[in-house]
């Protein structure tokens, strides 16, 4: 007993007073955005306030009991839990029913469950275990392969149930692997390529590369300010061009300036990457592969954007860079999202009085475009309360993770930090037009059970951890 | 315990604060700065209602109402709005079939979900009354007021015309029509279009959660009013008009009346005609087919669009050129035998006295001596030769708008024709043919076409001795003065013959032809007139009977034309309704009942 209140005591009450704040914004929201009169009473479960409210209890109930659990049950259990939920995604593949085309979900009677949602915590937990684990080293080959199969696991069994959305979730981890020592050009990379991709969506590939070429012996004079080096490397560059200009006039022009570019510029790969392995110029290799690299994923981009990606994906894709707009079929739901919160101004229409909402002009408002109830009734006013929560969370909860004195704690904080803030901007950026449509909830906010159960789950597994920290010392 | 990575933990902090500022500021923009998502929004929760105002109302000369509107109402669907509905019900209660309602709103969804179409119009007050009770039941649907045409008597269908549903053709040429407005067709309804419509409005309302009206929005600051139609006085006579109809019941043919005086059109009568009201309303598609079906053309507007040849009517245009061209006076005698003598009796002639003058050949409407003034006028030597002569006979009857149109504000008003030498060059040969080849020219028939409107324009003129105005049926534009639409037809309209006693010769002999010619048998009490028979060669089938006449013989108040189909000679049909017209016009009553009777009850239609 002595024990239980101690824990109690513990807790951070801030995080969870934030916790319960959204909770309650967001049921707020979702009675204004399914609001009807002829369903006032707000325990009408037939509506989906009344569910979310049961939804909503069962999530205390759920955050009672993790906390009612010895801290270490969690640590303990990681893997019986991971493989566990792993057979779930199997088995919801293989016997979940199918709606919108997506074989997400478990139907028991009128009770849907979706696994994928607790896959996001077990995962977490997953990878806390692995990089907790003693002697951890993330830079080498096996390490990287087991946090690769950790995470892509569950994302290729997400991506069979054709739910793209929860499986990019999990490059949320990204943050979490950064913090715990992956080299911070993977970030980089990252950036650069969604540059790439989106320019190369906008701009013709010939001007990219054209950038490109002017960028790498400017970035390479800068690192190693040698005029007779750069300029070894422009004449390599130049006579490769010639070459590859020579051979196409050979062939009689048969390729495009393009081509030519881009020949010229692997035959001046190879060669420079020889020279400098001679040499030691480590910088050469490496700026003439990404050149390279960067060059070649602009010209697969036009393959990945027609043949990988789906119709809707393209659509979405367009329609979010502007490139094709079409705003009573594509763009349909974020432009009526835009005119929901453009409508709300500076103080909102007031609770129960938006127009855009109820009257269905946003579709999937209580789910995936809940933030648009708040946006349109609340106003800017209502919108910056809940961007300040969602921040003051984040922060809260980095401040926390810092503060464990177990490896495992803090890396399973970060992951809980980086997934909440992945569904966050991804959620608000859809709403807002500035991320492609990507149907993933607001944490706490959206309707839904198996969310706000999995997020609830998520945040007090790692609360539970953290009421722990002062158990040690006792 | 310190960990080599923990400044990371700015970077990812760092991280989440920029991103909360863009989103901050992206919001902002959203919100506070851009407004035009707040336009965007009022035209998702206001409901625009289009106000139509009611179409103006039609007068005769005498201020009585040739037609008016009654209240209709039509069901209008915004089919985003709608949820679960019971059907059925709304079947039942606005009396249409399951399949109609789906097809109709198969329809509205094509058009538009966000916009209103029209799902069923025209319900009567009544139906209307019943819905009213059970509107709640049903969101997302709607009654838009309307208004109906209605006639308060079943006369003067070709000359008011109808008023139907705009097509999409019409709906891409102007952008002033949508979707289920309506646009007048034919008649008055047609040409004063713009006028009659008046201006459409638009109310904004601020619709609630359950698309129930909460109000005007912005307190009807930003609606449009709606601008009534005009009313138009036209310059038809009711009872006239009414009288005339009659007349021609059972009978094919046309009537049209001018005063000679100001070019207004007294009485325009097509027949047979239809009742106005049967192209009103939710019938007008069933019945529009019908008419369209009886092979006696009911909607097909004689007046103006059919072309007979003149006949002995033309005998009077062929007076005035040959008096204007120099080769023909009073004391101009030709003989007849029964026939044109030069010809050996072709074309044939009724028998009277001979030879005749000019004065007694009107008034006898001899054949043979108008074939010889067209012999005289085309073979004039004032010209170089034939076919000059023959242009300048053409230009001079073209003035007197035979063969060509009046321009007139009648709606789909047709030209009528007088064969060309390009036409004749055609049929016989380039310079083969001579006034013997077309010497029925002259006595009005062969390839000569004319309207009963522009016959009787020709008697206009020669009443008025030698000018005309513009043939027209409306008489005024709603209460202002300055409209400048009727002010073409207050411009004295000259022919190319002006000398007045030209036309007092002509007057003469029509003035002959009622006291001792041909139309002897029709005199009215009192009443002196000029008139010319006629009888129209038909090709196809039995001749038409054709009649002209002006009444009174000084100062004359109407000038007529009527022509019955395949009725025999023009003094046997066509004279005796002239002749009660003018008596009924001039004299406000008929007194020969007996003719009247006889002219009423008989059927010339047949079957």
């Amino acid at each position: 007993m002595i024990r239980k209140i101690n824990i109690f005591k513990s807790a951070d009450w801030l995080t969870i007073s934030l916790y319960v704040i959204l909770i309650i914004i967001g049921w707020v929201n979702i009675y204004a955005a399914v609001y009807d009169e002829k369903h006032a009473s707000i325990i009408d479960f037939s509506q989906k306030y009344g569910k979310q409210l049961i939804w909503i209890f069962a999530a205390f109930v759920i955050a009672f009991a993790i906390f009612l659990l010895d801290s270490n049950f969690f640590s303990f259990f990681t893997w019986p839990i991971y493989i566990v939920m792993l057979i779930f995604l199997v088995s919801v593949l293989l016997f979940g029913k199918e709606t919108n085309g997506q074989r997400a979900w478990f139907e028991i009677g009128t009770f849907k469950l979706q696994p994928s949602e607790f896959m996001k915590f077990a995962t977490n937990l997953a990878l806390a275990k692995y990089l907790s684990s003693y002697n951890f080293k993330i830079h080498n080959i096996k390490s990287l392969s087991i946090i690769g199969l950790i995470i892509f696991i569950p994302c290729i069994l997400i991506l069979l149930q054709n739910d793209t959305g929860s499986a990019l979730v999990y490059l949320a981890f990204v943050f979490l692997l950064y913090r715990e020592g992956l080299t911070p050009y993977v970030l980089f990379f990252a950036l650069l390529t969604i540059i790439l991709f989106i320019s190369a969506m906008l701009v013709d590939k010939f001007i990219i590369l054209q950038i490109l070429l002017y960028a790498a012996p400017i970035v390479f004079f800068l690192l190693y300010p040698r005029f007779k080096t750069l300029g070894i490397g422009v004449a390599i560059f130049l006579l490769s061009f010639l070459v590859a200009f020579g051979i196409n006039f050979i062939l009689s022009f048969q390729y495009s300036l393009y081509y030519v570019f881009f020949a010229a510029l692997f035959l001046t790969t190879i060669t420079i990457i020889i020279i400098a392995q001679k040499k030691r110029i480590a910088y050469a290799s490496v700026i003439m592969l990404f050149l390279f690299s960067a060059v070649s994923f602009t010209f697969t981009v036009d393959y990945i954007f027609n043949n990988v990606m789906e119709k809707h994906q393209q659509d979405r894709i367009n329609e979010l860079l502007g490139i094709k707009s079409n705003l009573l079929t594509t763009g349909y739901n974020v432009n009526q999202s835009k005119i929901a919160i453009g409508s709300g101004g500076f103080n909102g229409k007031g609770f129960l009085q938006g127009t855009q909402t109820k009257y269905n002009f946003v579709p999937e408002q209580s789910t995936d475009f809940i933030f648009c109830t708040v946006g349109e009734e609340q106003g800017f006013v209502g919108s910056m309360v809940v961007m300040v929560l969602f921040s003051t969370l984040f922060l809260r909860l980095i401040f926390i993770s810092e503060r464990q004195r177990s490896n495992f704690s803090r890396i399973y904080g970060y992951g809980v930090v980086s997934l909440l803030f992945l569904h966050f901007i991804v959620n608000i950026g859809m709403t807002i037009g500035l991320a492609p449509v990507i149907g993933i909830p607001l944490p706490f906010f959206s309707y839904g059970g198996s969310s706000l159960w999995s997020f609830t789950i998520l945040l007090f597994i790692f609360l539970r951890l953290d009421s722990h920290r002062f158990e040690k010392l006792a | 315990m310190i960990n080599q990575y923990s400044n990371r933990k700015y970077i990812i902090g760092g991280i989440i604060i920029v991103f909360s500022l863009i989103f901050t500021f992206r919001i902002f923009y959203l919100q506070i700065v851009d407004t035009s998502y707040k336009y965007s929004a009022d035209n998702n929760s206001q409901r625009r209602i289009t106000k139509y105002p009611a179409r103006g109302i039609i007068y005769d000369r005498n201020g009585k109402i040739l037609v008016f509107n009654e209240a209709a109402f039509d069901i209008m669907v915004i089919p985003q709005q709608t949820k679960h509905f019971d059907t059925l019900d709304l079947c039942k209660t606005l009396e249409i079939s399951y399949e109609e309602f789906i097809t109709q709103y198969k329809k509205a969804i094509s058009y538009s979900t966000y916009r209103p179409s029209v799902i069923v119009s025209q319900i009567s007050s009544k139906t209307y009354a019943i819905l009213q009770e059970k509107m709640f039941k049903f969101p997302g649907f709607f009654v838009q007021g309307r208004t109906l045409r209605k006639y308060p008597n079943p006369i003067a269908s070709h000359i008011l015309g109808y008023v139907g549903e705009v097509n999409q053709n019409i709906i891409t040429q102007n952008s002033y029509y949508k979707q289920g407005d309506y646009i007048g067709i034919s008649g008055i309804e047609k040409t004063y279009e713009q006028l009659l419509r008046g201006q459409k409005g638009v109310s904004i309302y601020m619709v609630d959660v359950h698309n129930r009206i909460m109000g005007s929005f912005g307190e009807g600051k930003f609606d449009t009013a709606t601008v009534v139609g005009t009313n138009i006085k036209c310059t038809i006579d009711a009872d006239l008009q009414q009288y005339g109809e009659l007349l021609m019941q059972h009978k094919k043919g046309s009537i049209v009346a001018i005063e000679p005086s100001t070019g207004e059109v007294l009485m325009l009568i097509s027949s047979p005609s239809y009742d106005p009201s049967m192209l009103v309303g939710r019938i007008r598609s069933k019945n529009y087919v019908e008419l369209l079906k009886d092979s006696l053309k009911p909607l097909f507007n004689r007046a103006i669009m059919a072309s007979y040849p003149p006949g002995s009517t033309f005998k009077l245009i062929m007076a005035l050129i040959g008096q204007h061209e120099g080769v023909l006076n009073t004391n101009t005698r030709y003989p007849c035998a029964q026939g044109y003598p030069p010809l050996g009796g072709h074309p044939k002639c009724h028998s009277h006295a001979s030879p005749l003058n000019l004065i007694e050949a009107i008034g006898h409407s001899c054949n043979s001596y108008f074939s010889y003034v067209f012999k005289s006028v085309i073979e004039n030597k004032k010209y170089r030769n034939t076919y000059k002569a023959f242009e300048a006979w053409r230009q001079i009857a073209l003035s007197f708008c035979v063969g060509k149109k009046t321009e007139s504000d009648i709606a789909n008003e047709l030209s009528g024709n007088i064969p060309s030498i390009k036409y004749y060059d055609k049929v016989f040969g380039e310079k083969r043919w001579r006034a013997s080849t077309i010497i029925s020219l002259g006595i009005g028939q062969a390839e000569m076409g004319i309207t009963p409107l522009q016959s009787a324009n020709v008697v206009s003129i020669i009443a008025n001795k030698g000018w005309y105005y513009v043939p027209h049926i409306v008489k005024e534009i709603g209460n202002n003065l300055n409209d400048t639409t009727l002010n073409r037809f207050k411009i004295k309209q000259y022919t190319m013959i002006t000398d007045t006693s030209i036309y007092k010769n002509v007057i003469t002999g029509m003035s002959d032809a009622v006291l001792t010619g041909t139309a002897s048998r029709l005199k009215i009490n009192g009443i002196d007139f000029c008139a010319k028979t006629g009888t129209a060669q038909n090709p196809h089938g039995r001749d038409h009977s054709v009649f002209v006449a002006f009444a009174p013989t000084n100062n004359p108040k109407i000038a007529i034309a009527v022509l019955v189909e395949n009725a025999g000679f023009g003094a046997t049909w066509a004279g005796p309704i002239a002749s009660l017209i003018i008596e009924k016009y001039i004299n406000k009553k008929v007194i020969r009942v007996d003719l009247e009777k006889y002219i009423i009850e008989t059927n010339l239609i047949g079957n």
